[in-house]
């Protein structure tokens, strides 16, 4: 049984129709890329799956509920974690508060300080870089780090699916091998389903599992992202229909 | 020296009301980009809650008559209740409308409460005696200060403290702040909006009916139009401090009040009836200087 499943999923800002019937499934334990050009509706589809742009038309559903038009704090605690686009820290908390947030949730505000505590030790260890800049401001992060944190502040939900926009936005190449590094060996620790959103389809392939190419609010390609680079479909559907 | 101390006093206990009504107002900008114009109502309600309606002008008093540990707990209830209700009934239809919708609504809430309370009670001020002791003067430093302007003071250097460790060390307090600077972003983490919401309102409603005890107790009346004067100081104090930021809404409070008070006693005598003028003449420069305010608050501003 799929974990995430979309049918005919329509998004609308106004008149604009960003995304138009689109549907995939997700599997438990896999790994999904989304990737496609600049204004093909992939940070739509995460913001709709999260909640925040409720759908249209269409239906989505988790676990086997139906989440469409779900407000985003139930989603998110039905164990969709979302890591947006540019990031999104919270500047003027702490990294330690950034983090803490996460398990809120998941605990009576008795027993809340003692669980994330155990919690934190947990990302610390994946993250060592945190553990030393606990108490400063997540503000005065760098980039990666900023991605390191939102990525560890995803996990403190103890999601089951996490879906991350754009991941390598604005950073290093080889802070870009870090994040990926660490999604990777997190996603074998501890059976997470991962959708990732990428404007650019070679980390996918790099990194191997399922994509999904989307243009113009529809989906063109879907299946094993390395066999796709292969293709010559791939590139008509990035820089036209290929007809020269 | 100690007429020195006299303007102290009075600068800090002025300051302390701005103070206080600002970080009511800004505590629901954090939260939800709302201008709260009913807040200055809110703080004439509270008090109003402890009089039977009545036209005459000695305010008939039912609850005022508890001594102080039940009436404080009641009048900030009663505060607390009605700004929670405001968000219930008007604020929360509003959740998806643009600052600007919300801040009218919040207009039109106001008239509301000021009508509810003006048919009940007409618009003639009542004399009311509250917590008659306050106005004792007391001494320190050689200067005799009013007892009550000590009580002000004190209360709100114990508000801000409580307020603060509530918002550093509780997780609702770290819930509100991550809710004021990024709100959606809080939702996706699981924080639940409404209850943040809520939360705001409430402490809101009480820091107004606090203003609404200091004001009868300074005073002696009660008055449908009594938290205006306030309400607008507070506001302009939190555009001064940087809209949603809460330090400097607190900051800025209390400078106008110093403003003022500094104002009063250094203008010429002729130009005191203007003193307002002058106090406001110089948020137009504070504001020329600082547009986006003393300090900034993070979520509000642009970021890189």
């Amino acid at each position: 049984m799929s974990l995430l499943a979309l049918s005919n999923v329509t998004i609308r800002y106004g008149r604009l129709t960003a995304v138009r019937n689109v549907a995939f499934s997700l599997a438990e334990g896999e790994i999904l890329f989304i990737t496609g050009p600049n204004g093909a509706g992939k940070s739509s589809l995460l913001r709709a799956i999260a909640g925040v742009t409720p759908p249209a038309g269409g239906r989505i559903d988790f676990a086997g509920q139906d989440i469409t038009g779900r407000a985003p704090e139930d989603i998110a605690r039905m164990g969709i974690s979302m890591v947006p686009e540019g990031r999104e820290v919270f500047g003027a908390l702490t990294i330690e508060e950034n983090l803490m947030l996460g398990t809120g949730m998941h605990a009576r505000i008795s027993g809340w300080r003692a669980r994330a505590m155990t919690e934190l030790e947990v990302i610390y260890d994946t993250f060592p870089i945190l553990k030393d800049r606990r108490h400063s401001q997540a503000g005065l992060l760098s980039g990666g780090q900023q991605q390191m944190l939102v990525i560890g502040r995803a996990l403190m939900t103890n999601p089951r699916l996490i879906a991350i926009d754009e991941p390598s936005l604005g950073l290093a190449p080889n802070i870009i091998d870090q994040v990926y590094d660490r999604l990777i060996t997190l996603r074998t620790h501890r059976s997470l389903t991962l959708l990732i959103v990428e404007q650019s389809s070679t980390r996918a392939m790099m990194v191997g599992g399922r994509m999904i190419l989307m243009r113009g609010g529809a989906v063109l390609l879907d299946g094993d992202a390395r066999a796709m680079g292969q293709s010559e479909a791939l590139q008509a559907a990035y820089f036209g229909y290929g007809d020269h | 020296m100690s007429g020195m101390l006299q303007i102290v006093f009075d600068a800090l206990s002025l300051g302390s009301l701005y103070a206080l009504g600002a970080l009511g107002i800004a505590l629901i900008f954090g939260v939800m980009r709302l201008v709260n114009f009913a807040h200055g109502d809110v703080i004439a309600f509270s008090v109003f809650a402890l009089l039977w309606p009545s036209v005459d002008a000695v305010a008939l008093v039912f609850a005022g008559n508890l001594p102080w540990f039940l009436l404080i707990p009641f009048v900030l209830a009663m505060g607390a209740g009605l700004s929670v209700l405001s968000e219930l009934v008007v604020f929360r239809r509003f959740r998806r409308a643009s600052p600007a919708t919300m801040m009218i609504a919040s207009f039109a809430l106001g008239f509301v409460i000021r009508y509810f309370l003006l048919m009940l009670f007409s618009s003639r001020p009542k004399s009311i005696s509250l917590l008659p002791t306050l106005s004792q003067p007391i001494e320190v430093l050689g200067a005799r200060i009013p007892l009550l302007q000590v009580i002000t003071i004190g209360v709100t250097i114990a508000v801000l403290i409580g307020l603060t460790a509530f918002l550093k060390r509780t997780r609702f307090g770290l819930e509100m702040r991550a809710a004021a600077e990024n709100f959606t972003m809080a939702r996706m983490l699981g924080v639940r909006a409404n209850r943040v919401i809520m939360g705001a309102f409430a402490l809101s409603g009480a820091l107004a009916a606090a203003i609404g005890l200091i004001l009868v107790a300074q005073t002696g009346t009660v008055d449908i139009q009594m938290g205006g004067a306030v309400m607008l100081m507070a506001f302009i104090a939190t555009v001064i401090g940087g809209l949603g930021s809460l330090p400097g809404a607190v900051l800025a409070g209390f400078l106008l009040g110093a403003a003022s008070v500094v104002m009063q006693v250094l203008l010429p005598v002729d130009a005191r009836p203007f003193r307002d003028a002058f106090v406001y003449g110089a948020v137009i420069l504070v504001l020329i200087w600082r547009p986006q305010g003393l300090l900034t608050a993070r979520g509000t501003k642009e970021r890189v």
